[in-house]
């Protein structure tokens, strides 16, 4: 339950019969868990005022936040393990730092990223893998935050936006991001930047793409184009159209060369 | 998303026996079509057993078996990993081109050769789970069958189902001849034929695959390559990049010594049918012939109308000729080879 002083004097935290009902109504499947976890009448009202067919939806993302939990802080009353659906423990570690959590089977690492540890730099966009917005670096290798569990990141290292930089000099790309432009609202950015420091490095080890002239040849070090550019990132959508100075910003960066800015030349 | 438990599997054996004692639960691999299935509550499993880390990730030369002088891939090394191996490349060119072709650099850093298999149609009446879908809900009628059905398939559809298979590995694994390792409960190892291991719909559409519950795919083997001077993937889609093939053809010739005569050649087309689609016809007519420009055309066109169109794809039959004409010629320049 919340804190008491949180609430209206005349605001019971617990839910009516009638409540309890509605809820199972709609949804039979996560009324034990939302009773368990706590959720008092104030945001059962807010929940129930939320329009038509969304309200499921709305529902299960919140119950799917409250699920993940760090697995050795002394967890309030209502946030008891017990009441984590399926938990899983997982170590593993963020930009660095080594992390340990319990959390629900279905809690993605995106989710957990933004809900659990405060990192809230990588997007949630499409959640379900077609936009690039939640990309992060793990192990090495650029994939999509959206689409992996918490619960299989065990042992691995994660690198998100928040990581990149030492101190306070950005990494290389984060500053050609910035000369060039590379963005208007910013929020397919962070996926935007993760996955060009990774997909410069698959270059650097001799990735091929759909473009790349020839196959055969041996693999070394990949000099990409702005074509071959723009097929390695098609993977990262962006709203705004920021495309020319994206492309412009990772040719600078890939060639060690100075790129013209696209918007001054226009 | 529904509750589930989740374990990680250790070893090989350990994982099909979770799966097998329990027919709720699937394999989890690189998760990138289960999970998303998850979240629009079309795939509702119990239990996810994590075969990620289970090793099988091999990809060898073949020094024994029948397919000695060709390759194993593992069933679980990556997509990325595959399409860019030094003898993926070197041998089998066109396996690389299709994997690139397909999903996005994040994808194919998460995706998994048996996972890519085993992906299911991107239907979106079988994404939706407010709409009929024989696929999805048997007995509940086929959304696209009258409704929406632009990127659906022209050949091997029936009344129940008319949706097509979606990867491009398996339409380069189809012109090479192919074979699925399986493993079972009790240990036994099966070879799988790719050109048998989709099915087309029929009055089963909710079956995608011959692969029973509680088998897991261990391997993909391919045999020497004769077709590797002379092979091409050529991917047609809305846009440039990122999207499901409308119509892709993977073809690949062996021609005979240095004339201009096809000893052996493979077409296999993608975005037509519910599984990779050879197509056998056109084959049988360029054996033996000239690799003229006359005689693809030929070839095509004679495959091509066997073709069974719907409402709004009748604009795959001319598309799927001019590409297997394409694809052929690519292959005969050495296209990227
Ligand atoms: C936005 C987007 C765009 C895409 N575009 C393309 C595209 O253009 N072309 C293309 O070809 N693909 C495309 N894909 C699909 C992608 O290639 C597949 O999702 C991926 O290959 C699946 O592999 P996975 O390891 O992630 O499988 P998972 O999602 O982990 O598993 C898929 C299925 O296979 C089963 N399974 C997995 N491994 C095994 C095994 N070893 N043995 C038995 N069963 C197993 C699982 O239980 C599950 O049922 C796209 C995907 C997305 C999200
Ligand atoms: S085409 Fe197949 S997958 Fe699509 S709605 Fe019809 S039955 Fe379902
Ligand atoms: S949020 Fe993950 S790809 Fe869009
Ligand atoms: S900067 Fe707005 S989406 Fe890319």
């Amino acid at each position: 339950m919340m804190k008491e002083g949180m609430m209206d004097e005349n605001e019971s935290s617990e839910l009516t019969e009638d409540e309890k009902r509605l809820f199972a109504d709609l949804m039979p499947e996560d009324l034990s868990e939302i009773l368990d976890t706590g959720v008092n009448r104030r945001h059962f009202l807010k929940l129930m005022t939320l329009a038509g067919g969304g309200i499921l939806a709305a529902q299960s993302a919140v119950a799917e936040q409250l699920m993940t939990r760090p697995f050795n802080e002394a967890a309030p009353a209502d946030y008891a393990l017990e009441s984590i659906e399926n938990g899983v423990n997982v170590s593993f570690k963020v930009n660095g730092t080594a992390r340990k959590l319990t959390v629900d089977s279905r809690m993605t690492l995106l989710d957990t990223l933004r809900e659990r540890l405060d990192l809230t730099g990588s997007k949630k966009g499409c959640d379900h893998g077609q936009c690039g917005a939640c990309t992060v670096i793990i192990n090495g290798h650029r994939v999509l935050s959206c689409l992996t569990l918490a619960a299989s990141c065990e042992g691995k290292t994660v690198q998100t936006i928040e990581g990149l930089a030492q101190g306070n000099s950005l990494h290389p790309v984060q500053e050609a991001f910035l000369k060039h432009d590379g963005f208007q609202c910013g929020f397919c950015t962070p996926g935007q930047i993760c996955s060009a420091v990774a997909m410069l490095d698959e270059a650097k080890k001799g990735h091929l793409s759909y473009v790349s002239e020839t196959v055969r040849q041996p693999a070394g070090p990949a000099k990409l184009s702005n074509e071959e550019i723009r097929e390695r990132m098609s993977g990262n959508i962006c709203r705004c159209g920021a495309y020319p100075n994206i492309v412009a910003a990772i040719q600078e960066v890939h060639s060690g060369k100075p790129v013209e800015q696209v918007f001054r030349s226009v | 998303m529904r509750p589930f438990t989740y374990s990680r599997a250790t070893d090989p054996s350990s994982a099909i026996k979770m799966l097998a004692q329990n027919p709720t639960a699937k394999f989890l691999a690189g998760g990138t079509n289960l999970l998303d299935l998850m979240k629009e509550d079309v795939e509702r499993p119990g239990a996810l057993i994590d075969i990620s880390e289970l090793g099988l990730t091999d990809i060898k030369p073949l020094t024994t078996g029948t397919n000695q002088g060709g390759i194993s891939l593992g069933g679980l090394s990556k997509n990325t990993e595959t399409a860019n191996h030094p003898l993926v490349r070197q041998n089998y060119p066109l396996l690389t081109q299709a994997i690139l072709a397909g999903a996005s650099g994040q994808l194919r850093n998460m995706a998994t050769n048996g996972g890519n298999l085993l992906q299911r149609t991107r239907c979106p009446y079988f994404y939706e789970v407010a709409m009929p879908c024989n696929k999805r809900e048997p007995g509940t009628g086929c959304g696209a069958r009258e409704g929406i059905n632009r990127m659906h398939a022209i050949f091997g559809w029936s009344e129940q189902c008319v949706a097509v298979y979606p990867s491009d590995m398996a339409v380069a694994l189809a012109a090479l001849d192919a074979v699925v390792k399986v493993r079972n409960a009790s240990g036994q190892e099966r070879s799988i034929p790719l050109g048998d291991f989709h099915r087309l719909p029929g009055d089963k559409p909710e079956q995608d695959t011959n692969l029973p519950h509680g088998e897991l795919i261990t391997a993909i083997e391919l045999p020497k390559n004769r077709f590797a001077d002379k092979s091409y993937y050529l991917k047609v889609r809305d846009r440039a990049s990122y999207a499901f093939a409308l119509v892709s053809v993977a073809a690949a010739l062996e021609m005979d010594g240095a004339s201009n005569r096809i000893k052996a050649v493979r077409i296999a087309m993608g975005g037509v049918a519910h599984k990779p689609w050879r197509a056998l016809k056109a084959e049988q007519l360029l054996v033996g012939k000239e690799a003229t420009e006359a005689n693809f055309k030929l070839a095509a066109t004679a495959e091509m109308a066997e073709a069974k169109p719907l409402a709004h794809n009748a604009f795959k039959v001319e598309l799927g000729n001019r590409s297997i004409v394409l694809a052929l010629q690519m292959a005969m320049n050495g296209g990227k080879a």
